[in-house]
């Protein structure tokens, strides 16, 4: 058998294949070659696009490329007024959107510097919960699909389905959700969406104790994903990435427990960590917040106090909709706010909470006008891919989907 | 000592040539300095042990249109020991639309910068690999900065020929 050194080895390599001979390559990485996995791929979640250089199957270097669902948001942002803003925050994260909506409102009202009354709060760390299991779900149910086991992704939807039957109830979407306010909530919680709410937590255990059996037993399934993706945990605060992702490197970082947002102060819950930093220690993650989620829902059904949805800020906040037709004082606040907007006092604030994929965080200047002067979005999928090139070096092609399943992206929130 | 007046007193004493401004509003502390710094100010913030911002979350600009330094680039870091978030910001003129990479501080800035770069076209020194982020490479324009329509500009995308 004939080797080739680096300088002919294209040519060499050619003949060989064209007369049907064997042939041995000195440099192995002589051999490497570029693939292209998606934009249109069933496995990365969207519209992410990994660009892979091989050696054989193992992979020398990975490069993502974003921005197939750039939508340009920021920009949007710019031009619209605060209250014009939130449909559009359901589109980012779009597994979550009720957490969203929060997210944004939050950020508005520190920069108004009003604060929405406690029954509204709560009902914001109601569907905030509701929303993490909801998307825990899917990415639980996703990931077990991408490594080969299909009958989990049915049964966690079917438990998906129950929550959105209940964001149905309560705003009448079950997507697009645009339900908060600025300073509260759009309508107050109807006894059904409690009750329902209330069902479904009772046997939400049972069942994801199910369908975690299928997998915690299934060998395939583990043996995919111990030891693959594994970042440590100085890497993963070093790379920025925030949510499961960095909790299943064993970094106890939870900004509901450590940057306080709405009554989180009030509910006694766990940071779950695994140390592992693997894809297994992610999905374990994930099925423990699940349950700790399901805890807090049923805490805070029992607290949950009485009194109004919306603040009492007439010059910020947006009027019933019968007082408008019936009072001059409302219809002209109602006027003022939806033409020219809410105009907050001039400065800049940053305001994050903890989303079921990481940090979300509004960063927005405002020059006292009615749009936003400046908006950022600080995604959490986007920083999380930046861990990908880190996790996947020297893996397998297989492994590729595994860990993209693991990091749970959504494109709709990193492309913005 | 709190943590506010402790990083103003550490950065006066650790850091000397350093002029810094603060401003505070609604209790987040925002750190102006000169760009020139930025670079030294980043490793001392992350390296001091007693402040530790280990975790960089963002990194943007803004675009003030009419001022005379147009740019302002805007860092938030954050501190898992102090649990304290600080913003940093440096501005920048358009006719030297250039600052240094803090990317070898903290890895996360890598793509923030890219995606700054493409969203205002603002050039960060010593990038490992300054590209676009969202935008495809051969798009002329830079979307965020004030003078781009929001409609976007007819033509900037080349579209398939009939």
């Amino acid at each position: 058998m004939e080797k080739v050194t680096k300088d002919n080895s294209r040519s060499k390599i050619l003949d060989a294949l064209l007369a049907d001979k064997d042939i041995t390559v000195e440099d192995a990485l002589e051999n490497e070659m570029i693939l292209n996995m998606g934009p249109q791929h069933p496995a990365t979640h969207g519209v992410l696009r990994l660009l892979l250089r091989l050696d054989g199957e193992t992979i020398v270097s990975c490069v993502p490329e974003l921005g197939y669902l750039h939508r340009g948001y920021e920009k949007m942002a710019e031009n619209m007024t605060y209250l014009e803003f939130i449909p559009h925050t359901d589109r980012l994260d779009y597994l979550a959107p009720l957490s969203n909506n929060v997210a944004w409102a939050l950020a508005v009202e520190k920069l108004i510097g009003i604060e929405a009354p406690p029954r509204a709060q709560y009902i914001r760390m109601l569907i905030c919960e509701l929303s993490r299991i909801a998307s825990h779900l899917v990415a639980i149910g996703a990931f077990a699909m991408d490594v080969g086991a299909l009958t989990v992704f049915l049964w966690t939807l079917r438990e998906r389905e129950k929550i959105l039957d209940i964001w149905d109830i309560l705003c009448g979407a079950r997507f697009t959700t645009s339900f908060t306010r600025i300073g509260g909530v759009a309508n107050d919680i109807q006894p059904e969406a409690i009750a329902k709410a209330d069902w479904f937590i009772n046997q939400f255990d049972d069942n994801l104790a199910e369908c975690e059996y299928l997998l915690n037993n299934n060998r395939i399934f583990i043996d995919r994903l111990e030891g693959v993706g594994v970042v440590s945990g100085e890497d993963a605060v070093q790379l920025g990435l925030t949510g499961p992702t960095l909790r299943g490197s064993g970094v106890e970082y939870d900004l509901r427990r450590d940057m306080p947002y709405l009554y989180y102060n009030d509910l006694d819950f766990k940071v779950i960590t695994y140390n592992e930093g693997d894809c297994l220690a992610r999905y374990f993650v994930r099925v423990d917040e699940c349950r700790e989620s399901a805890k807090m829902v049923k805490q805070i059904l029992s607290k949950l106090p009485k009194g109004n949805i919306l603040t009492n800020d007439p010059k910020k906040v947006l009027p019933d909709k019968v007082e408008i037709y019936t009072k001059m004082e409302e219809l002209i606040h109602d006027f003022m706010i939806v033409n020219f907007g809410i105009n907050p006092p001039v400065g800049e604030i940053y305001s994050a909470i903890e989303n079921p994929k990481g940090e979300l965080g509004f960063y927005i200047v405002s020059k006292g006008e009615g749009h936003p002067w400046k908006c950022k979005i600080r995604s959490p999928s986007m920083v999380n891919c930046q861990g990908l090139p880190h996790m996947i070096k020297g893996r397998m092609v297989s492994d590729v989907v595994a860990i993209v399943g693991s990091i749970d992206p959504v494109m709709g929130e990193a492309d913005k | 000592m709190e943590i506010k007046e402790l990083l103003t007193q550490k950065i006066k004493d650790k850091l000397p040539d350093v002029q810094f401004t603060t401003v505070e509003f609604r209790s987040e502390l925002s750190i102006i300095i000169n760009k020139k710094d930025i670079v030294k100010l980043c490793l001392f913030l992350k390296d001091d042990p007693d402040l530790a911002f280990n975790f960089c979350e963002d990194v943007t600009a803004i675009d003030w249109a009419r001022r005379n330094q147009r740019f302002t680039v805007v860092y938030h870091i954050f501190s898992m020991k102090n649990k304290f978030r600080l913003r940093l910001k440096c501005d920048v003129e358009e006719d030297d639309c250039k600052i240094d990479s803090v990317s070898s501080v903290w890895k996360t800035a890598d793509w923030e910068e890219r995606e700054t770069y493409d969203m205002y076209g603002i050039h960060f020194n010593n990038h490992p690999d300054l590209r676009r982020m969202f935008m495809p490479e051969e798009f002329e324009f830079y979307p965020l900065r004030k003078d781009f329509p929001l409609m976007g500009i007819p033509g900037s995308l080349p579209l398939p020929k009939k």
